[in-house]
Formats: C-alpha cells, structure tokens, sequence
C-alpha cells in the first residue's frame, strides 16, 4: 500500500521552514485517505502530506467512479440518454435530467409546452431541497453530529415520496425529459407539495437551531478553508461554493432557463460573522458560509415551488415527436444551476439521431480541484470539513 | 456583449492568429491557432472589455473524418469587481483550438485559469491530447496503466484488465448457450 | 434427547451449537460502509429514520473493515476500484458476508455493453451471498436482502469442513 501511495503522490520540494519549527525534528508522512472512507462522501481518495496533526497539503486522486457516460451518451439517442444523466448526480437527478433535455431541445429546437416548465421548476427545487438536505446530514456526520443525519433524512423521505408519486421512482427519476416532463403529476398532487411545504419550512429553522449554531459546529468549520472570491472563480467554483465566498451568481438569475426570469427569488451569499445572526468568528468564503448558503438556498426553493403551484397553467406537459428527434449538424454548449453548481452539457449532432460527442462538465469536479489549494497547513480533521463543505458526488466527479 | 463584437476584438488584437469563427452556429466559437493560444487566453483574462474570469470546461472532440481533435474552451465572466450585485453585465464565448489527429499537442492554460488544470488532465485521459507546460499532466480518471484513450472514436475496449474481463468478448462474459 | 432432560435447573435452555451460533450471527450483522454510487444513497437512507436497519441488528455501519461482517457493495465497481474492493474483502474478519446491491454489481447493468471502466459484476472480483436487483433497489429490496443473509447465516452448520473453496480462492 505504502508503495503505491509513494508512487502516485506528487514530488514536490519539501517546504523546510515548515517542517524544522520548534527544538523538535518532525518528519514527513503520506496518510492515504480513501477512496473507503466515511468522510469522503463516496469513492474520493485524499494523499494528505503531514506533519504531525498539520496538513501540509492535500492532493485529490478521482476516477474511482469513472462509469464512461461520456462514451454512452455516444452510442445511444438522447431519449435513452436520459436514465444516464440521473446517475451521474445521483443526488439531483431531475436537475440532470433537465440539464441534458434543455441540451437538446437546444440544439433540435424544440419547444417545451408552460405547464411543462412550471413543473420542471417545481421538482428541479424539489430535488434541490432533497440534495442540500443530504448535504446538510451528512456535513454534520463529516463533523461527528450524527442526529442532523436523522432529521435530515427524514424530511427527505416526505421529498422523495413527492417525486415517487409523481414519476415511481426514489432516486433516479428520468422524469423531465426531452420535450417537456414525462406524465403530469397526480390528481390532489400539489396539495399535497403545499402540505409538504408548510411543514417543511419551519424545520429549516430548526436545522440551524441543531446544528449550524451549535458552538462545537461553528468551531469546527468557521475559518476553515477560506476561499476568496476571487480564487473561486479562478478554480471555477460554481454553486454554493461560489455564492459562500460572495458572490452573487446564479445561472437561475443571470441566464434564465425553463421561465426562472418569471419567479421572484434572492440568491443568498456568504456573509461575514457579526450581520445578522452569523456567528461572529465567521469569516467570508469559509466552510460555514458555503454550508450556511445551502440552508438558505432550501428556503429560496420552497419560495419558488409555492410561487410556481400557485401560477401553474393547464395544458400539455410534453412536446410532440420527442422520440425521434434529429440533432443537426451543430453543437450545443449549455449550463444550469445544478444544486452543487453549474453542470454544462456539450452535444455535437452529426444529422443523425444519436450524438456525435456529449461532454458533461461536473459542478463537483471543478469544485474538488481546489481542495489542493485549501488545504495548506490546516488540521487533518479539517480537511473532512473541507471536502464536506465542498459537497462533491463522486458521480458527478469522475461521470 | 455579442459574440461578434468579441470576436472583432480578437481578430484586430491578434489578426492572423485567428483563423477562423463561427459566430451564428449553435454555440459561436473562435477558431485560434495553437501556437498563440496562451497569449490570446491571457487576453481574453485580463482585457478590460472581455475579462473573461471563470474557465467553464474544455471539451476534447474527436474529428476522425478530418484526422484532427478539437479542443473547445468556453470561458464566461462572472462580474464580481467587489460589488456582489452585478448580474445584468454577462457574456461568454467559446474558442476552439484543432490540432493534428497524430501528435495532438496545445499549450496550457493551467497558469492563467487554474481551474483549467483538471480539465486538461481529463482531455489528455480522454483524449491523448498533450499541454505542453501543464504542470503535472498525468490521468485523472483512468488507472495509471491504462492503455488507449477512450474517447477516441477508433478506441478499442480492453478484454480484461489485471485479470478481471472486460469485453463480452471474454470468455468469462460471453454468452453461454 | 432424554438423556439431557432434568439434568439442569430451571430457566437453562439446550440448544444445538449451531443454532446458538447462527442466532448470533445472524442477529448482527454488521455491514461495512462500502458505498460507491448512487446505491450508497439508499443504503444511507435504510440506516436513516424512515426504515431503519437496526431493527434488524444491522444499523452498525463499521467503518473499517475488521470490525464489519458484511461488506454491501452499494454502487458501481470500477476497474480502478476493484483492486481496493479487494483488499477491503481480504481484511474483513471471518465469517464475511457480501451483499451486491444494484445492478451494477449484480452484472454491470446500464454499464453493461458501452462501460470500458465498468467492472461487469463484481462477482468477478469477490464472491457474492446475495445478489440485490434495482436500480438502486428500494430500501425494503436491501432489507428483504439482509433477511436472505440471515436465512442464509442461521442454515450454516460447523460439522462440514468449510465451504468457502471459492473464498479461499479468491485470496489466493
């Protein structure tokens, strides 16, 4: 084991200031983290160079979950294509799903019929409050608070049952597809979403009251891994990791797709400690910012999802011939706010029915490549509060 | 601003360089030569008009037919200039870089936006496109040891690997009857 | 079995040793937190609130493999993975037990015929107990899974030498 971490761990010169501080002489070591670890969230390996408890740099390996999507989405139509695009963020996959129709209907020119973007809007938020839920739950397991993980999984089984409703399925959906969504919801189905809701909301409260102020929490993320906003964008952070080092911006906001610009919402952003109700050792761009702006975000979406029941028109809920469609001889470049970021998804059509080349650009992938950046001369428990705060899905990493 | 406008800023900045746009396709791109690519991206960065900040992704395309590969750099701004409201200034843009099919090579982009350094590890793996001058170019996703470059159109899937079998072409996977 | 009966006081129970040691067994079955995919969402969400796996003595989820039972590869095995599959199976203690969750495992799935790094099955790798179907399987699927382990464990008897040619060949 020790050999094959020696061999893919980078050489790199050795900083000597660091390591030949105080009387006593410390020594080098390489602590291999993962890919089988609780605190990855999932199949991520972490080399961590240490000295002692001090972290003196972190390196990501990816591709323990490289499923080749890439290459399937060259061999098959865009319809069938879909059930892949679920699996690549398993934990937003109608916002996936979503992604790769709006990619086509692009490049095909295909309209979508109203009521079929209002309900796109209703589970895209819908699936974005069950992801941050889970981002929320096991943040707090990263950290060792394991009773966030119950509460947010709770609320997140009301969630899924929504969806399963509406599509049969828990996880992986394939519900928005390309011309529109699959079926309409069932009948009495956004009251039971409204229902969902008016319980929902006050329970954000709640998370905060558990967790997000609770004093051993804030110690453990607040000033750690601090990212400025304009590393961020220089690494190509997108998400709540960009909105929590300030920055406002959202694709929902700046480039509107499926009718956003018809709903009245804010993006919340990292703030510092002090304003409000944030802790006072808070500081912009750090751990608890990033994971703060996610508790928030869940708010927004129930916002939306009651403004897009409440204006929900009647009508077909899926463009005709959406089978069969052609893609011509273009390409398509075209990105969303996935609940971990901007997910891109590029298709080259050749005239016939299948792709030429389909590249999906990951959220989480941009935003682990800056764990390297972050992770100097930190703790190595930090470094699990790090690569939680981030938030990455392997699936989506590695595609 | 209009993908034509930006592009006419190139065209004036670095004349020949630019060889080539498509401005009214489905995503409007600029096509540069390789060679006076970093320059152009760090134009593209630091120019005040453009100020392109954020690197979105970079996709490698397999051109069999025409026996080259592409890679495409889309690059948008995110307006920040210390004030966090500004969301009305956007633009983005996309510019594409064709290499030979045989010895793919481009320099890289990975000192001027650092999110480019995983992007372009992922279309050497892919791909078998070589940056010249990346830092640390090796596969991110396939093994060390992997043979070939998956995306490529000609690529062959391997029949086992380390002793696991891989293809349906493997006795092991093959249908029994 | 006369000859035993009255031989003990009263509240002393006889039973066979296997089944002693099955019913041990097979009420904890610790499972190791082996999640790789989107099958590892379900398998968290079997050990959440909802549906709760420790009603079934297998809510402990170990995160080293010395400590677990039962290894449920929840996700898709890749080449890359397949080797650490491996050594985590090599480290688990006897008596081990593997759940392949999803389809993915069970035979490569969706990945089946386009997957270049998609390892096809991951009973190529390490042998299986319980073969789980789904994608992902629902959680009352994993559930019904671990209820046929533990069918399987209570039937396992000590008087046989040992079934485990296959394992042991995995190993070596």
């Amino acid at each position: 084991m020790a050999d094959t971490v020696l061999e893919s761990a980078p050489d790199l010169l050795m900083d000597i200031d660091r390591v030949e501080q105080g009387d006593v002489e410390t020594e080098e070591l390489l602590i291999n983290m993962g890919p089988q670890h609780p605190a990855t969230h999932g199949v991520l390996r972490l080399v961590l160079r240490a000295d002692g408890e001090m972290v003196i740099e972190a390196v990501p390996h990816i591709g323990y979950l490289h499923r080749c999507a890439e290459k399937i989405g060259e061999n098959l139509q865009p319809y069938q294509y879909i059930p892949y695009t679920d699996r690549m963020d398993y934990l937003a996959g109608m916002n996936n799903n979503q992604a790769y129709s709006i990619a086509v209907e692009r490049i095909a020119g295909m309209e979508v019929p109203e009521r079929a973007q209002y309900l796109r809007v209703i589970f895209a938020e819908l699936n974005r409050i069950a992801s941050h839920l889970v981002a929320f739950g096991t943040y707090g397991l990263d950290i060792g608070a394991f009773t966030a993980f119950l509460y947010s999984f709770r609320e997140r089984e009301m969630v899924l049952d929504l969806c399963e409703a509406a599509c049969g399925a828990r996880l992986t959906y394939s519900y928005i597809t390309i011309g529109g969504v699959h079926d309409d919801v069932p009948d009495g189905w956004f009251d039971r979403c409204l229902e969902f809701l008016d319980y929902f909301d006050p329970k954000i409260d709640e998370y905060n009251q558990l967790l997000s102020f609770n004093q051993i929490f804030v110690k453990r993320t607040a000033k750690v891994g601090v990212v400025s906003a304009e590393d961020a964008i220089a690494f190509g952070l997108t998400g709540p990791c960009l909105r929590g080092s300030g920055v406002k911006w959202d694709l929902r906001k700046s480039t509107p797709y499926d009718g956003y610009e018809k709903f009245d919402f804010d993006i919340p952003i990292g703030r510092p400690g002090g304003t409000d109700e944030i802790p006072h050792s808070v500081v912009v761009g750090d751990s608890w910012c990033r994971y703060y702006v996610r508790l928030e975000e869940m708010k927004q979406s129930v916002n939306l999802i009651r403004q897009a029941i409440r204006n929900c028109p009647e009508g077909a809920t899926l463009a005709k011939k959406n089978k069969t469609v052609k893609l011509p001889d273009d390409e398509v470049y075209v990105e969303i706010e996935n609940p971990r970021g901007q997910l891109g998804f590029y298709i080259r059509g050749d005239g016939s029915s299948i792709p030429a080349r389909v590249k999906a650009r990951g959220p989480s992938f941009c935003n682990l490549s800056i764990v390297r950046h972050i992770s100097n001369n930190c703790l190595i428990a930090d470094v699990a509060a790090i690569v939680g705060s981030l938030d990455v899905v392997m699936g989506e990493v590695d595609r | 601003m209009a993908p034509e406008e930006i592009c006419g800023i190139l065209k004036s900045e670095f004349g020949e360089a630019v060889e080539d746009a498509c401005l009214d396709c489905g995503r409007p791109y600029a096509l540069v030569s390789a060679d006076s690519w970093p320059k152009i991206a760090r134009f593209l960065r630091d120019d005040a008009r453009l100020g392109f900040n954020l690197l979105c992704c970079i996709t490698s395309l397999d051109m069999l037919a025409e026996n080259k590969l592409a890679a495409i750099y889309d690059v948008c701004r995110i307006p920040f200039e210390g004030k966090a409201d500004l969301l009305e200034f956007v633009h983005e843009f996309a510019v594409r870089i064709e290499v030979d099919r045989d010895s793919p090579s481009i320099p890289s982009v990975a000192e001027i936006w650092p999110a480019a350094d995983w992007h372009e590890r992922e279309a050497f793996d892919m791909m078998g496109i070589v940056f010249d001058g990346h830092p640390d170019l090796r596969r991110i996703l396939c093994p060390d040891d992997w043979v070939g470059y998956p995306l490529l159109k000609d690529y062959e899937f391997p029949v086992e690997y380390q002793g696991i079998p891989g293809t349906t072409e493997h006795e092991l996977l093959s249908p029994r009857h | 079995m006369s000859w035993i009966e009255n031989r003990f006081e009263e509240g002393v129970m006889v039973t066979s040793l296997d089944w002693a040691i099955n019913w041990g067994r097979s009420s904890s079955v610790w499972p190791m937190t082996f999640g790789l995919a989107c099958c590892a969402i379900e398998m968290m969400a079997v050990g959440a609130s909802r549906f709760d796996f420790d009603r079934f003595g297998a809510g402990a989820f170990r995160a080293a493999p010395r400590q677990a039972d039962l290894m449920i590869v929840a996700g898709t095995v890749t080449y890359k993975m397949a080797s650490r599959l491996k050594r985590l199976y090599n480290q688990m203690a006897e008596p081990k037990y593997v759940m392949a969750m999803g389809a993915c495992t069970v035979g490569g799935g969706p990945y089946f015929k386009h997957g270049y790094h998609v390892v096809k099955g991951v009973d190529l790798v390490v042998p299986v107990d319980v073969y789980v179907p789904g994608c992902p399987p629902r959680p009352e699927a994993l559930i019904e899974g671990l209820i046929r382990l533990q069918d399987k464990i209570k039937h396992q008897t000590r008087a046989k030498k040992s079934m485990n040619t296959f394992r042991e060949a995995a190993i070596a």
